[in-house]
């Protein structure tokens, strides 16, 4: 939050981060990665039968329109949110402060608020190859009548958990621990390769 | 073996983690009923066929629910959130 002059964010994945065409690339770049650095990141949860409020809540800070439903979601861009648990929703921002916007909406009756902005990694990935690549890792279905846009799902690699969100028809936003960030975007590099990858 | 998270959808048994036997029935944490006690603790049905479980989706959206799962054929017959406490309809 910028009222507290938080120091400068530095991206955990810096020294594993390198811009440019990688792996397969000579016949095309089919997938793209790179790292959305969001300035806030939060996770809301509703008391039970306090879920319908909490979204009403989102809707009313964010401007966007949650859908109730397990696993619901929607993302314009410079924000998006989705559910990944019962009653539990994660809440995105390019900007930061978005904590403080909610801090007065979200009474202690409703639920619970907690910043992870500097707790998570976001790592987007885009491109025809994406769900193929995304199918390496995760043993859900990426298709889009099973996985629409804008929905979330709670999942995880090895032990490393990620929830990820389709942010657009071949593009997936993908949020996970940033202690394991860096070991998990060497593996995503290494599945790329065979597609050819770039990172931006 | 998948099991059908209610949130979820359809998931690899990988991520489950088992909670134990869902006949058990926990008395009241005031209990001097060693008796009532130490049937919670060691009493088990162990049956062949159809079995009350809980499970925890921890590699998912980390809700409990309450499974019944085929001992035999480990065929997942039904699942359901644990909240609220209701014992699933016992089949065994």
């Amino acid at each position: 939050m910028a009222e507290h002059e938080l120091p400068e964010r530095q991206s955990p994945l810096e020294p594993e981060y390198h811009p440019g065409s990688h792996g397969n690339f000579e016949h095309g770049v089919d997938v793209i990665l790179s790292e959305t650095r969001p300035g806030s990141i939060l996770q809301l949860a509703a008391w039970p039968g306090e879920e319908k409020q909490l979204i009403e809540i989102i809707g009313k800070v964010t401007g966007l329109a949650l859908p109730d439903g397990a696993g619901g979601g929607v993302s314009n861009g410079a924000r998006a949110a989705f559910g990944f648990a019962p009653g539990k929703f994660t809440v995105v921002d390019e900007a930061e402060g978005l904590a403080a916007a909610f801090a007065g909406a979200i009474t202690p009756t409703i639920g619970t608020l907690t910043d992870l902005s500097h707790g998570r990694t976001a790592i987007r990935i885009a491109g025809p190859k994406a769900e193929w690549v995304m199918a390496k890792f995760f043993a859900i279905d990426f298709a889009l009548p099973a996985f629409p846009l804008g929905a979330g799902r709670s999942t995880n690699h090895h032990d490393i958990f990620a929830q990820i969100q389709r942010s657009g028809p071949d593009q997936f936003d993908i949020y996970v621990f940033r202690s394991f960030a860096r070991s998990f975007w060497k593996a995503l590099c290494h599945a790329s390769e065979e597609v050819g990858y770039e990172v931006q | 073996m998948l099991i059908t998270c209610p949130y979820c959808g359809p998931r690899d048994v990988i991520e489950f983690t088992y909670q134990g036997d869902g006949n058990r029935e926990r008395p009241q944490p005031a209990s001097q009923d060693l008796d009532a006690w130490n049937a919670y603790v060691y009493d088990r049905l162990n049956p062949a066929g159809d079995h009350n479980e809980i499970w925890q989706h921890s590699g998912g959206c980390r809700a409990h629910l309450r499974v019944v799962r085929n001992t035999i054929s480990h065929e997942i017959l039904s699942t359901a959130f644990a909240r609220g406490g209701h014992k699933t309809e016992s089949r065994s």
